[in-house]
This record gives C-alpha cells, sequence and structure tokens, in this order.
C-alpha cells in the first residue's frame, strides 16, 4: 500500500476514530511524524497512539547518523538492506530476523509489546522430520543468489560448487522438487 | 476450478446460521507462513515467485487437505473474477491486486482458503458462520499442522514464524469476528466502543480488511499483536470481547425499539421501501439499506423477509457478484441500474433467493 501522501510504501497504519465514523490513514514514515505532530498540536485524536493504533515497525527513534549506518547492513542471504526494510515496511527474507536481530529486537517489542514467541511450534514426524529451527534451509537463498553472482564473472566452477550444495540440503530434508 | 461454479453458491460467510447470527456474521482466523528456503514475496523475482507457487502445490497436494482443494490461478483471471474472490472474502485486496504468479485454493464448503504469494508466502484462512472461533480455530489447527509436515516453515524458536512484516511474527496468527452493529452506530455509542477496543490492543476494520471502510454498519473486530502469547490466549483475547459487544447491541436495539418504537420503525420501513423501488443504486446505499432492513427484520418490524435472504443480498448486490450473475460487464452507471433491477426483481418474487437468481 502506497502512502496517501506520495509514492513511497506505507508504514504507519492510523485508525483515527471521530464522531460517525472511522478513518484509517496510511503513511509513510516521513509523513506519519508530521501528521503525528499536527494532531498533537492540534490536540487531536490520542487514542491511535496510546492505544497501538499505530502498527508501523518503525516506532522507535535513532539519532541521524546511527541511522545511517544501521541502514547500510545488509542481509548474507537476501541482500536486502536495512534501509530498503525501512522504506518497504517488508523484511526480505528469514535470515533477516537472525541478521537484524539487534535492530528489529526494539522495533517488534514496540509493536508486540514482546521479544519472545510462546505459541506453537513446529511438531515434524514425517519421514524427512524437518527441524523446528530452519535456518539451514534458508541458507538456500543466499547460495541461489551466490549462484547468481558466479555465473555473472563466469565462475562456472563455483555455480556448480553451490547448485551441488543446494541439492544437497534439498535432499536431506527430503524437500527436492519434483520436476 | 471455475468461478462460475461459484456464482450460484451462497459461501461460509452468508449462510446466517451458527450462534449468534444475529449480529455475529461471521469468525475467521488466519495464519501467515513462509517457505524457508525462499526470499519472502515482496523480495523474490519471478522466477521465485513461480517456483514457491508450485512448491507449494506439489508439497501440500501430499497432506490429506490438498486432496479437498480446487486451485484458483488468481494471477490468470480477468478483473471482475479477481473482485468476485474479493467480495467472496476468499481472497484479501492484496492478492487481487499483487504481480506475479499467485494462486487461492478452496475447499468445497467455502470454509478454508490458502492463498499463495500474498504479503507471505502462504496465508492459511478458515471462516465459520455466526460466532464459532473455537470450532475455527480447530479446523485450521489440523490444516496447519497437515501442511506443517510437508512445508518447511521458516521458524525460529524465539521470534517464532518468521513473517514478511514484523507486525505478524511469532504466532502469525489473526482472529477475527465480523460483527453487524447497526443499533450502536444509530445511537451513536459506536465510537465509544472502538476506543476501548483500542485500549486493549483490538483492531476494527471495514468489511474488506485493512484500509477498507466500514460499509453497511459491519465491522471486523481482530488481535493486533502476534508474538508473546499464545494462539489460546489471542483467540480469548478477541472471543472474551464479543459477548460484551453482542451485549451493547443487544441493549441498543432494545432502546431504540423502546425508545423510539416509531422512529426505527419508519427509518427500516424506508430502507425498505427505497430497496423495492429504487430505479438506480449504488453498492453503497445498498450495504447501508439492507443494513437497516437487516436489522428490521431482527427486531420483528418486517416479517416477510428471512436472514439469509438478507445476507445473500449483501453479497449478490456486489459490483462483481452483480455482473457475474448477468452474465455481462457492465460500467458503474449501469450497474446501478442493473443493481436497483435486481432488487426489485428478487423483492418481487416473494425475497426467495432462488426465484430471483433465475434470469
Amino acid at each position: 500500500m502506497k502512502c496517501q501522501q506520495c509514492d513511497k510504501q506505507a508504514v504507519f497504519h492510523i485508525t483515527e476514530l471521530e464522531v460517525g465514523e472511522v478513518r484509517e490513514v496510511h503513511l509513510c514514515e516521513d509523513h506519519a511524524r508530521v501528521y503525528l505532530n499536527q494532531s498533537e498540536a492540534a490536540g487531536g485524536p490520542q487514542e491511535p497512539k496510546s492505544a497501538g493504533g499505530l502498527t508501523g515497525p518503525h516506532g522507535v527513534a535513532h539519532t541521524a547518523d546511527e541511522l545511517a549506518l544501521i541502514d547500510q547492513k545488509s542481509c548474507d542471504m537476501c541482500g536486502i538492506t536495512f534501509f530498503e526494510f525501512r522504506n518497504q515496511g517488508r523484511l526480505g527474507c528469514p535470515h533477516d530476523y537472525v541478521h537484524f536481530e539487534k535492530e528489529l529486537e526494539p522495533l517488534i517489542a514496540n509493536i508486540h509489546g514482546a521479544t519472545q514467541h510462546t505459541g506453537r511450534r513446529p511438531s515434524r514426524s514425517g519421514a524427512a522430520a524437518l527441524p523446528e529451527e530452519t535456518s539451514e534451509l534458508t541458507a538456500i537463498i543466499g547460495l541461489r543468489r551466490s549462484i547468481q553472482d558466479a555465473i555473472a564473472r563466469e565462475d562456472y566452477e563455483k555455480a556448480r560448487e553451490d547448485r551441488d550444495a543446494i541439492r544437497a540440503i534439498e535432499k536431506h530434508w527430503g524437500i527436492e522438487p519434483t520436476s | 476450478m471455475k468461478i462460475d461454479s461459484l456464482t450460484q453458491a451462497i459461501g461460509e460467510w452468508l449462510r446466517g446460521t451458527g450462534p449468534e447470527s444475529d449480529i455475529v456474521m461471521s469468525s475467521r482466523v488466519r495464519l501467515a507462513r513462509n517457505v524457508a528456503q525462499y526470499p519472502f514475496v515482496s523480495r523474490a523475482t519471478d522466477q521465485d515467485r513461480a517456483d514457491i507457487e508450485r512448491f507449494l502445490r506439489e508439497r501440500i497436494a501430499l497432506a490429506p487437505v490438498g486432496g479437498d482443494l480446487q486451485y484458483i490461478d488468481v494471477g490468470g483471471l480477468e478483473e471482475v473474477d479477481r473482485q468476485f474472490l474479493v467480495e467472496r472474502q476468499l481472497i484479501s485486496r492484496e492478492l487481487a491486486e499483487a504481480q506475479g504468479a499467485r494462486s487461492v485454493a478452496i475447499d468445497g464448503r467455502e470454509q478454508v482458503s490458502l492463498m499463495i504469494n500474498e504479503e507471505d508466502h502462504l496465508r492459511i484462512q478458515c471462516m465459520h458462520s455466526g460466532l464459532d472461533l473455537r470450532g475455527v480455530w480447530e479446523q485450521i489447527r489440523v490444516v496447519d499442522d497437515q501442511i506443517e509436515q510437508v512445508v518447511p516453515y521458516a521458524f525460529h524458536s524465539r521470534w517464532g514464524y518468521l513473517t514478511a512484516c514484523p507486525t505478524n511474527v511469532g504466532t502469525g496468527i489473526r482472529v477475527s469476528v465480523m460483527l453487524h452493529l447497526p443499533a450502536l452506530v444509530m445511537t451513536r455509542q459506536i465510537d465509544k466502543v472502538f476506543r476501548s477496543l483500542h485500549k486493549i490492543s483490538l483492531a476494527v476494520r471495514g468489511l474488506y480488511g485493512e484500509g477498507s471502510q466500514a460499509m453497511g454498519d459491519f465491522y471486523q473486530i481482530s488481535n493486533q499483536t502476534t508474538l508473546g502469547k499464545t494462539e489460546d490466549e489471542l483467540l480469548e483475547q478477541v472471543g472474551d470481547v464479543v459477548p460484551v459487544l453482542i451485549e451493547y447491541e443487544r441493549r441498543a436495539r432494545e432502546f431504540l425499539v423502546r425508545e423510539t418504537q416509531k422512529n426505527v420503525h419508519d427509518q427500516v420501513s424506508r430502507a425498505y421501501g427505497i430497496l423495492r423501488t429504487a430505479q438506480t443504486i449504488t453498492a453503497e446505499e445498498t450495504m447501508q439499506l439492507l443494513s437497516r432492513v437487516r436489522m428490521g427484520v431482527l427486531l420483528g418490524l418486517i416479517g416477510d423477509v428471512d436472514i439469509a435472504d438478507i445476507n445473500v443480498l449483501l453479497v449478490r448486490t456486489q459490483p462483481a457478484h452483480l455482473q457475474k450473475l448477468r452474465g455481462v460487464e457492465l460500467d458503474t452507471k449501469d450497474r446501478n441500474i442493473e443493481r436497483a433491477r435486481y432488487l426489485r426483481q428478487h423483492f418481487e418474487a416473494g425475497g426467495s433467493s432462488s426465484k430471483a437468481d433465475v434470469n
């Protein structure tokens, strides 16, 4: 969903409750800041802020220098930078939760008021008996990217190694594609 | 699967049955899941999306639930057909408007639907008529367990099920109940109710989910957070508040009858009159009037219409449903004329949906 005031991805989804109607506001980070300052100055609706009406992942403040450094970090697997995540509000792959754990932790605490999953866990009893933690499988995302890079620099030996590594992981967990 | 085969059926959430169905339209649970070895959808290439789609279809076919599912290739549909599935609440607007390989699998009773390549690789949804969160949870849990045996869901011991947006991480669960609250709207108490819901971290949305307006006094109440609580706790968080809302709405309806008997009777009768006689009518007005009539029927102020019938009209007068029923694509102006004709024919035929469907 796009910001209602520019072309950026909306990351703040605000539900305003006004007399007789519910109004939804979708804004990018910059416009959300302006919007919230306005409604605060005007003594506008306080509810959405205090009651978790903000569901965007960016409710935590950093200084400009800190942000600039964090923004440059990129995921080993999918290559997404933290800057791209901040802009889109969507992560690139499961490994981001490991790679950006330190950066995400305050955001997640802000959204959920918790930093530890307590719900159901995978109970896998199939023949392949998949692991509970799936980081080994997620490594395939990095290998696929590595193949692309290797082909681009015509290092076919490396590309072949990576492809074999992917096949070995898939075979080990019994998830080979059938075609 | 052919969309046309769905046109004549009515769909689960419209059956108008189940506990508390005078106020609770439907109960729904959705789970967000991702496949560990692929990037999330927004970062996936066209090739990745095609691979994810094929991988999920092949693997889910190995699960017992797979045999009961019919797939629809959403990317290959005409816009009117995608809109039809949104109106039917089988897919989200996000899936309808997305790009690349994507599909939905639906079970024969329109209770379970699996969206592939929405915001997450897999979104499992289960819906029952009326208030039945427990029943929905038991059903979706089985589907999720079966798929988990054959699909390596991305999971982390601290963060739980890993999702594209951190707002869904952990359980990946969204528990929601769709309520019809016309009396709380008419007595202007609805804002107060919503404010108190926000205080306990519940979200209020319109009929078609995130970003949609509350049309026809229909509201979806759902959990806002997904991490740090168990699925059972989140089910309770939503489930506990529903009886309170039902009680408020019932009291508001009683108040309207007791204190403003003539006024409320006049309002629902006028709504009914417009629906029976209008020559052109928008989808929004239709929904607003049907909402009033629905309440009138429940209050015994309108005698010759039944609730299931109103529920059917609520969906069949939506733009894509109307066009599918009529078998032609119509622009907005023509749809408004056709919608009014459909409503007149429906009520002239004595209110039975089966009679009105003979085109």
